[in-house]
């Protein structure tokens, strides 16, 4: 069945707004970190990963996604919770450490939460594994629809995390994903030297559960093999490994040279690639695209500016959030307390 | 009504109480669901609640306690079974980054309410991996409540506590206080007359188990028993000692320790997790950094040595803070 002209412009859509984010994000981190770079400096502070050149990923898996699936994502977030709807202003002050972020400042560029979304990332590799397919035991358990997704890289699937959760997921047959983004490195190791096995997603075999390597960074292609893992999924078939080729565009972080990449091993921007596809097939015309560029940019810089003016938090506020508080300590149990169920927030 | 009741039976019945009537609990780990789980916390659930809410997984902490924490994520109360806290090191990553930490980074949006039952200690010649009390590892990760009953009473209500508690909780047991048969004849000071009503006893209380005036002894675990015995025994030469049961580590009840010992003038720490870096140094941090004078004797700590726990009866039950080594130090500082 072809593709829908809305559903591509949409990926269109998420893939130039990611893109759009990281470009002003490098900007803004490189703003105080010359000539000497240190990770503490400027506006933007920290590690930062960025997805450049993995749009396709986060566009075409969460153009299949419903509101009721929950994600969880790893320390390179961003193009997945741009393609899901996280609020890209609270994000964005977020990244700057202001008081207006989703995590008021306690949390940084590696770890968004947005509730609103069903959106949860974790700085440890492959450790992401275990709260998704939790997520995805819960409403088993509560007899209530969602698949579990979870997103991590190549260099992920050798991580214990990684395995002893799939074997769980394939016991259990757990409507799960376990999104693998190869992108072929592991900060500076290969993926070649890491495992024997050529494609992560034959792993699967091993776990009595479904596996798909798509060959290409193209959000169609993408869509499609997320769509054939969720109806798998949705009808109680199970978990799949999911393995997308794509590419990493600016490096593990700010500041890695990639001297370790020869010349020849240069990846494709998938983009460019992408919006010409659309031009070519008539979904898109160049005007449309352009404007599509024009008006991600803009929505960026406007995230950009409110967060430059607001506020840091005071420094009083690192003791707030360490544990959650008790409302009524001795009548919780009284009635089903569904308080603390914020994975709900989108179909409520 | 109340009956005598061994810890193991006392936080059963806490636990299946708060499971017949809310739907969002449920028992994860190895051998819960035919086994019960190896303390009998869940002796029978299997077969009353059923393998969706007694779910027995293969031996895959990492996996299981993270699907755990997801689950708490997502609106419910998970309860594991971690058998002894020497297994820390296969899962150590869901507790120190995961289930304590997503609240807090979360700035409150997502909550990880769970229950994490676990283990401790030796003294039953299982040697160096399965007899480590390493309870201060746990207690240092902020973000984690821990705590531990010594008794029956407290194991009741300290189960209610953390099954109605919205934060990620460590649930120790010292396994010689458990009451369970393979530690032979439960210790009659962990037995309780325990109401059949539920009841909660809060976190970050400590017991004042004995009234004493001469010198405060101070355990948790399995060494508040043998403060006890040491109390017995000091008795009998005059020496009047108060004995304090911490019960919980995180939050530690400082201001009660400090009243407890300023009372006597006089402590001795006495735990059974290693010397170094424990929980008996910050128990003494917390008097003399308040003020050092109410203190007439230097504090003496009475721990588990810097070493691995030996096998050997012989040599096991020689490095263990057992009460002859609590009686004897406070005989010499009384004196």
């Amino acid at each position: 069945m072809p593709l829908s002209p809305e559903l591509r412009r949409n990926m269109y859509v998420q893939m130039a707004r990611s893109r759009a984010f990281d470009d002003a994000m490098i900007g803004l981190y490189w703003v105080g970190k010359t000539p000497i770079f240190a990770f503490a400096n400027g506006p933007l502070p920290g590690e930062l990963h960025c997805s450049n050149g993995a749009e396709p990923v986060g566009a075409g898996v969460c153009a299949a996604l419903d509101v009721d699936d929950m994600l969880t994502a790893d320390h390179r977030p961003h193009h997945i919770a741009i393609a899901r709807g996280v609020n890209l202003n609270a994000m964005t002050a977020e990244m700057l450490g202001k008081k207006t972020g989703l995590s008021q400042g306690k949390g940084g560029h590696m770890h968004i939460y947005d509730t609103r979304v069903n959106f949860a990332s974790s700085g440890i590799i492959a450790e992401g594994m275990g709260p998704a397919a939790g997520m995805a035991l819960a409403r088993r358990l509560q007899k209530r629809p969602g698949v579990a997704l979870t997103f991590l890289g190549d260099g992920a699937a050798n991580q214990g995390a990684f395995h002893e959760v799939l074997n769980l997921v394939g016991v259990m047959k757990l409507p799960f994903i376990a999104v693998v983004q190869d992108n072929e490195w592991g900060v500076s190791t290969s993926k070649k030297e890491s495992t024997a096995v050529a494609r992560n997603s034959d792993r699967a075999s091993a776990y009595g559960m479904a596996g798909e390597y798509v060959d290409s960074n193209d959000p169609d292609d993408i869509f499609l093999a997320a769509e054939r893992a969720m109806t798998l999924a949705r009808s109680g078939g199970g978990g799949t490994i999911l393995e997308l080729r794509t590419a990493r565009l600016a490096g593990h972080f700010m500041g890695d040279q990639q001297a370790y990449i020869p010349k020849q091993m240069k990846q494709a921007d998938p983009i460019p690639l992408y919006r010409a596809k659309l031009i070519r097939e008539g979904v898109l015309n160049e005007d449309e695209a352009a404007a599509i560029d024009a008006a991600a940019t803009a929505e960026v810089a406007e995230a950009v500016r409110l967060a430059q003016e607001a506020p840091y938090p005071d420094p009083s506020e690192a003791f707030d959030h360490v544990f959650a508080q008790q409302d009524e300590p001795n009548d919780v149990f009284a009635q089903q307390d569904k308080s603390n169920d914020v994975f709900s927030g989108a179909s409520a | 009504m109340s009956r005598m009741l061994t810890m193991s039976r006392a936080g059963r019945e806490a636990l299946d109480w708060e499971m017949e009537r809310r739907d969002e609990i449920f028992v994860l780990g190895e051998d819960v669901y035919n086994f019960g789980g190896i303390f009998g916390t869940a002796d029978g659930f299997g077969a009353k609640y059923g393998p969706e809410r007694v779910i027995n997984t293969p031996i895959s902490e990492t996996g299981f306690i993270g699907m755990a924490a997801g689950a708490a994520m997502a609106g419910m109360h998970p309860v594991i079974d971690l058998a002894y806290i020497d297994f820390i090191g296969v899962c150590y990553n869901v507790l120190l980054n995961t289930a304590s930490k997503t609240h807090y980074m979360s700035a409150g949006q997502v909550r990880v309410p769970m229950t994490l039952m676990i283990g401790t200690g030796g003294g039953y010649n299982n040697a160096a991996q399965h007899s480590q009390c390493l309870h201060a590892t746990v207690a240092h990760i902020p973000g984690v409540k821990v705590v531990y009953p010594s008794n029956a009473y407290d194991a009741k209500g300290m189960m209610h506590s953390a099954l109605r508690d919205p934060n990620f909780v460590i649930y120790l047991t010292h396994k010689g206080t458990a009451g369970v048969g393979w530690m032979g004849t439960p210790i009659k000071t962990t037995l309780s007359e325990v109401p059949e009503e539920p009841y909660t006893v809060p976190f970050g209380k400590i017991a004042i188990t004995r009234e004493g005036s001469d010198i405060t002894l101070i355990g948790l675990g399995m060494s508040v028993h043998e403060c006890l015995k040491a109390a017995d025994d000091l008795a009998k030469d005059g020496i009047s000692a108060q004995v304090i049961d911490l019960r919980s580590l995180a939050p530690l009840d400082r201001d009660g320790i400090f009243a407890a010992v300023k009372k006597t003038g006089r402590m001795i720490v006495a735990d059974e997790d290693y010397l170094s870096y424990g929980v008996s140094g910050e128990v003494i941090a917390s008097v003399v950094e308040r003020d050092p004078t109410v203190l007439r004797a230097a504090p003496v700590r009475i721990c588990t040595p810097d070493i691995p726990i030996p096998f050997a009866r012989s040599m096991e039950q020689a490095i263990l803070p057992l009460a002859a080594k609590i009686a004897d130090a406070a005989r010499k500082m009384v004196k």
